[in-house]
């Protein structure tokens, strides 16, 4: 079966530091219907790698090898109108800070209708049950469609970006930390949603995390980052249960568990540099 | 003296907020609905909860940096409400905070030599030559260094100046404790570090903790004792090998239940 996406050999560099590798040499790839966790501290590269995906990196950086292919189309081959045609049609996202990446001043339900309209060429009675239908589907009442962003609480707002993401049913979606800010019993609520979706809508998931009670719970794949390199990857169950490399031990050494059993042990820095991680 | 530094006792307190249209009307929001703890001598009391339950107003009524609605703070069996201000002041070197916010909790245009030794200075602990001396040691302690005094805060990262948060808090030698998530904005890996600290700190000053935090995997780690609130109520408390074995309240069981990685441990098992 071919990928839904193929990243091979990615790098990205400042443009004024073009030897300092922010992402060196990253591959991996999905597939419909699976979740991929990319995994690592602040610093890793994993925010990076999803942006140049969406081709929305910032100017300072420059992409300087690599290929991302999306359905078998290379996408640094695209023109600007064909990108967009793809953001937020094929290729949903979902940003970190539900607090910051709505538009205060416009509604929800217009803000959840825009890319309907854009790409699908909705309007009037359809685009509204459209939009009724997306917030049913993630659990907000329709009625409050009418509402602005500071009128929601940040459980709902998330939702709202989740509506957003999936709305002309992407074939792959994006996450970047989407429940990082938010209350354990509401992260679990978004996580079994963002699950549901991905079967029935057999969307590829890219899901970028630094927390591995997440990995654990929806990923089916992982990939952990290290300072702009991929160390390990492979199957949760692998990953998780198993781990090869000293830094992947490391960071699952200092995740604390519900149980209280294991002790906590900060990573050793100093040792990873003399060892084999460069 | 009791085995208990710090009790609470039926604590109120309500915020009155705008409501109906135009904001014309108001109602009042219960933040603290007769809440009651003790802490232990030596010992980490975690509270947990959502936010909006009133962990944070809980451990800003408990150190006195807002006014109680009823309901009294005893600390070392003295009611902080009734102490006249200058003997309040007093008795704040022994009562202090950790803030959950790394980046907006140290004044950006203060050194870190200044922000660390302003307790100092305004309780008169000390000459100046032993109040730097302090300063110095308690930022070698937490792992920082003494060229670090005249730096300011945005010269750190988000782990460091945690770090500094810590310092400052625990250069007055207080005796207990206010954690308000302090680890919550922070990476996995640094998180680990700063949670040995805190344990490390506690054992060598004898310090009592109020750990506020919504993450149980975190508390797991930390407390002795906790205690659950939702909607201004502590809705559970106990010790916390019983509530996490066998919680008896539906909400904790949820919060429970909401712990990620459930599937890890089915895996390792």
């Amino acid at each position: 079966m071919a990928h839904l996406l193929n990243i091979e050999n990615l790098t990205i560099t400042p443009v004024n530091a073009p030897n300092r590798k922010l992402v060196n040499q990253v591959s991996f790839s999905i597939e419909p219907g699976k979740t991929t966790c990319v995994v690592g501290e602040s610093g890793s590269g994993k925010s990076l790698t999803a942006l140049s995906v969406m081709g929305l990196l910032s100017d300072q950086l420059n992409r300087a090898s690599g290929r991302v292919e999306f359905q078998g189309r290379d996408l640094a081959k695209l023109s600007a109108d064909e990108m967009r045609q793809i953001r937020g049609r094929q290729i949903g996202m979902i940003f970190q800070e539900p607090m910051t990446s709505l538009n205060p001043v416009l509604t929800i339900g217009y803000q959840i209708g825009e890319p309907l309209t854009v790409h699908l060429g909705l309007k009037g009675d359809a685009l509204k049950a459209k939009v009724a239908n997306l917030l049913e589907q993630v659990g907000i009442p329709p009625h409050r469609a009418n509402s602005y962003p500071d009128e929601l609480s940040g459980g709902q707002r998330q939702r709202v970006m989740i509506a957003m993401s999936i709305a002309c049913q992407p074939a792959m979606l994006i996450a970047d930390e989407p429940t990082t800010a938010l209350d354990v019993t509401v992260q679990a609520q978004i996580l079994s949603l963002l699950n549901n979706l991905k079967q029935t809508m057999n969307m590829g998931m890219l899901l970028i995390t630094h927390d591995f009670g997440v990995v654990a719970d929806v990923a089916d794949h992982v990939v952990v980052m290290f300072r702009g390199d991929i160390v390990e990857s492979g199957s949760v169950a692998d990953v998780l249960g198993k781990p090869k490399h000293p830094y992947t031990k490391a960071l699952l050494d200092c995740v604390p568990d519900a149980e209280g059993k294991k002790p906590l042990k900060p990573i050793d820095y100093a040792w990873l540099n003399d060892g084999k991680v460069a | 003296m009791g085995e208990f530094i710090l009790k609470a006792r039926d604590l109120n307190k309500s915020y009155t907020q705008r409501s109906g249209r135009f904001g014309f009307g108001t109602t009042k929001v219960k933040a603290l609905d007769n809440v009651s703890l003790d802490l232990k001598h030596g010992s980490t009391l975690a509270v947990v909860g959502e936010s909006g339950s009133g962990k944070s107003t809980l451990a800003r009524c408990l150190l006195q940096l807002q006014p109680l609605d009823s309901g009294s703070v005893l600390f070392q069996g003295r009611d902080l409400s009734e102490l006249p201000a200058h003997e309040l002041r007093e008795q704040r070197r022994h009562l202090q905070m950790i803030f959950q916010d790394p980046f907006a909790s140290l004044n950006p245009r203060m050194r870190v030599g200044e922000i660390v030794g302003e307790g100092l200075l305004i309780h008169r602990l000390g000459t100046q030559e032993e109040q730097r001396e302090r300063v110095v040691q308690m930022l070698k302690r937490v792992g920082l260094s003494e060229a670090d005094m005249l730096k300011y805060p945005h010269e750190f990262s988000g782990g460091q100046r945690q770090r500094i948060g810590i310092a400052r808090a625990l250069v007055l030698n207080p005796k207990v404790v206010v954690c308000d998530e302090p680890v919550s904005a922070l990476d996995v890996s640094i998180q680990a570090q700063i949670l040995l600290l805190l344990k490390e700190l506690q054992q060598e000053m004898a310090l009592s903790y109020i750990f506020i935090s919504h993450d149980l995997r975190v508390v797991r780690h930390v407390a002795d004792e906790i205690a659950v609130m939702y909607q201004g109520k502590i809705v559970e408390r106990g010790v916390i090998d019983d509530i996490y074995r066998s919680p008896t309240q539906e909400y904790t069981q949820n919060l429970l239940k909401s712990i990620p990685g459930q599937r890890a441990l089915a895996l390792s098992n």
